[in-house]
């Protein structure tokens, strides 16, 4: 079984939701990435998702394009951001990282040679954005080849036939992208979230992580209760983007552990709602 | 060498290994509904009749095909024909693809459109068009070329649109395509994107070739009729590529006419401050469609550089990939000095004044006329005429207005 298949078992069995954090490997620092997954973990994290800069990151908003340019800025390619988890992996060995980025770097370094390195390294998953399943059939038997689980989105526009086909591919969990948009866009509708969650998760049989537009306690909590997973991005990049280097994991760990209490508060303990997968 | 039965793309989008779908789920539905409508258009007599009235009469088409017999007797050997794109509405044939989009678009029942801009042309024809079809237009320019291209910019204000300037990455032609992306997926259920390259996420690189290839059905008919035989060479000036797509496509199973691409070598292949992503670049994902990149070891993409904003783009129409692959078509390089030069002698010695882009195209022909005999034939794409690069032209020359 691979991490994130017994995490989100070990989940269900104490019916909790999955928190998961995204931050830009190399951001503000290279130096600074591996202690912000720590805290990240301390505070509350069940998986991190660690973004791998990219020149041109089409799908992101305004926020993780900036970090995107202050990782990039600091030189930061593919092969350090394995060595990075690589680095994780010496004092955490449970946490499952999953990868996300563009297709670009990752053809550059080649779709074998990255598939070994990045399970060497300690990597679980790979979300490469602008990889629609169309396009990805080789890419998700070199991931097979080498046990990591290719992570998919859907969106509220994807159809049946589509949400099907992701459901052949996927392994892990499914990134239910919850509106219109790129990363950082304001409005969440958690009512529209929930009418499509059970769907997928029937349809595709893994489980479901919602993300977009979840910023604060309240907006995690919501989604906790339709979803398996709750996925923070851009106001997490916001809040290193706006702190000091002394400061910044401390910041991050303090508002991570306000979206884990809005996470728990509808799961056990909370208000009981049960895990539907 | 010609090729038997080409009929690409492929349903799924493809030239070989090139082009595709290479964008995140959130736009999939969009493509998906563009595809279905393209497909229906295409199929309606009364859209192609629509499409082709607006051509002859807001356009001006056909573009004229010209003997430039001053500039072919000074070089010395071949003779050059012009295509006249230069002379459509609006100085460039941007404007017929951006017909084809937009009546597109009313059919889809979308009223506002958007668009990414490099020299300023694209969106000037899409700011045109939208004004034409009373549609909302938001144009979206990195904002070095707004500065560049200052004189376009106001073009488009005039016209209508609102010009939104892009001050992430490299401030050019390829970020002001990421924040159209951007706004494509935010608005999709009222937005039409007009893409003005033959590049992006199947349908468009399709979809823009078909709007563009007037140019090559009219040279093909022109030069029956003015010279009783094909070119030895069509050259076209590569940026995106669509107008050498345009031209290119009708002659692909034309025997005996080499298809020439220039891309800009801006200066020099050795300088690193390029565009040329057929020459120097090597096969990669970006903006929807894989295609020749430059790009670096890491797989980030370049910076680039040409005289001509509408050349400073780091990849290519994924349709210029296979015909380079496959060996129908060249592609080679000309420096910002030698398109300065051509520009300068098709001002002089012809009185037109080309865009600097075209100059790209005008410059290889100046090279290769020469080591032809004089009944051979070069068939040139002005893609546009240059009023809009004089002071770019001008500042290269120390002169002030």
């Amino acid at each position: 079984m691979t991490r994130i298949a017994g995490l989100f078992g070990k989940l269900r069995a104490q019916q909790r939701k999955a928190l998961i954090p995204f931050i830009t490997a190399g951001d503000p620092d290279p130096a600074l990435t591996v202690p912000l997954m720590h805290a990240l973990v301390q505070a509350g994290a069940d998986i991190i998702e660690l973004g791998v800069p990219f020149s041109d990151p089409m799908a992101d908003g305004p926020i993780i394009q900036r970090a995107s340019e202050r990782a990039l800025a600091n030189g930061v390619s593919l092969r350090q951001v394995l060595a990075l988890v690589a680095s994780f992996r010496h004092d955490d060995r449970e946490t499952p990282v999953v990868l996300m980025g563009y297709a670009n770097p990752v053809e550059a370094m080649g779709l074998d040679e990255f598939a070994a390195a990045a399970a060497a390294a300690g990597v679980d998953g790979v979300l490469v954005v602008d990889y629609p399943p169309e396009e990805s059939r080789a890419f998700v038997s070199v991931l097979r080849a080498h046990s990591l689980d290719p992570i998919f989105l859907l969106a509220p526009t994807s159809s049946e036939e589509r949400i099907a086909q992701v459901g052949t591919l996927a392994s892990g969990y499914i990134y239910y992208v919850s509106l219109k948009g790129v990363t950082g866009s304001a409005a969440l509708d958690v009512a529209a979230v929930a009418a499509r969650i059970p769907g997928i998760r029937a349809r595709t049989g893994v489980p479901v992580g919602v993300g977009f537009g979840i910023r604060d306690a309240a907006t995690a909590a919501a989604v906790a209760e339709v979803a398996d997973a709750v996925v923070v991005g851009s106001r997490i990049i916001e809040e290193i983007e706006h702190s000091a280097r002394e400061t910044v994991c401390d910041r991050v760990a303090v508002l991570l552990a306000e979206l884990r209490c809005g996470v728990d508060s509808v799961t056990a303990g909370g208000k009981g709602a049960k895990w539907a997968g | 060498m010609a090729l038997p039965e080409y009929d690409l793309p492929d349903a799924s989008g493809h030239f070989g290994q090139y082009g595709g779908v290479f964008v995140a789920e959130t736009l999939i539905a969009a493509l998906d509904e563009l595809k279905e409508a393209y497909a229906a258009a295409q199929r309606d007599a009364q859209f192609i009749a629509e499409f082709e009235h607006e051509l002859k009469h807001y356009v001006g088409r056909p573009s004229p095909l010209y003997h430039a017999r001053h500039w072919s007797a000074v070089l010395g050997g071949a003779q050059i024909f012009l295509k006249r794109e230069d002379l459509n509405h609006t100085g460039a044939h941007k404007i017929n693809n951006c017909i084809g989009q937009a009546l597109l678009a009313r059919r889809m029942g979308k009223a506002r459109v958007i668009a990414e801009t490099g020299a300023g042309q694209h969106g000037v024809a899409t700011a045109t068009v939208a004004a034409r079809y009373g549609m909302t237009c938001v144009v979206y320019m990195g904002s070095e070329d707004m500065r560049r291209q200052a004189a376009n910019v106001y073009r488009m204000k005039l016209l209508g649109a609102r010009v939104v300037p892009v001050d992430s990455g490299s401030r050019t032609l390829k970020d002001a395509l990421n924040e159209a992306m951007r706004d494509w997926v935010t608005n999709v259920s009222d937005t039409f994107y007009i893409i003005g390259t033959v590049a992006g996420p199947h349908p468009y690189p399709m979809m823009v070739r078909d709007f563009q290839s007037v140019i090559g059905r009219e040279a093909i008919a022109q030069m029956q009729e003015q010279c009783g035989r094909q070119p030895d060479a069509v050259i076209a000036c590569v940026g995106g590529g669509s107008n050498a797509m345009g031209i290119f496509h009708p002659y692909i199973p034309v025997g005996g006419v080499r298809l020439i691409g220039v891309e800009a070598a801006g200066e020099g292949l050795g300088s690193g401050r390029h565009a040329a992503s057929l020459t120097a670049g090597r096969p990669g994902v970006l903006h929807g469609n894989r295609t020749y990149l430059l790009q670096d070891e890491n797989g980030q993409i370049s910076e680039t550089h040409s005289i001509s904003a509408g050349l400073d783009y780091p990849g290519v129409g994924p349709e210029h990939a296979w015909l380079k692959d496959c060996g129908r078509a060249e592609y080679v390089s000309v420096s910002d000095g030698e398109a300065l030069q051509a520009f300068h002698d098709l001002c002089r010695l012809e009185g037109i004044i080309p865009a600097l882009e075209s100059s790209h195209a005008l410059a290889y022909a100046a090279s290769l006329a020469p080591k032809l005999a004089r009944d051979a034939i070069l068939l040139v794409n002005l893609s546009g005429r240059g009023d809009k690069d004089i002071h770019t032209v001008a500042e290269r020359s120390g002169i002030r207005f």
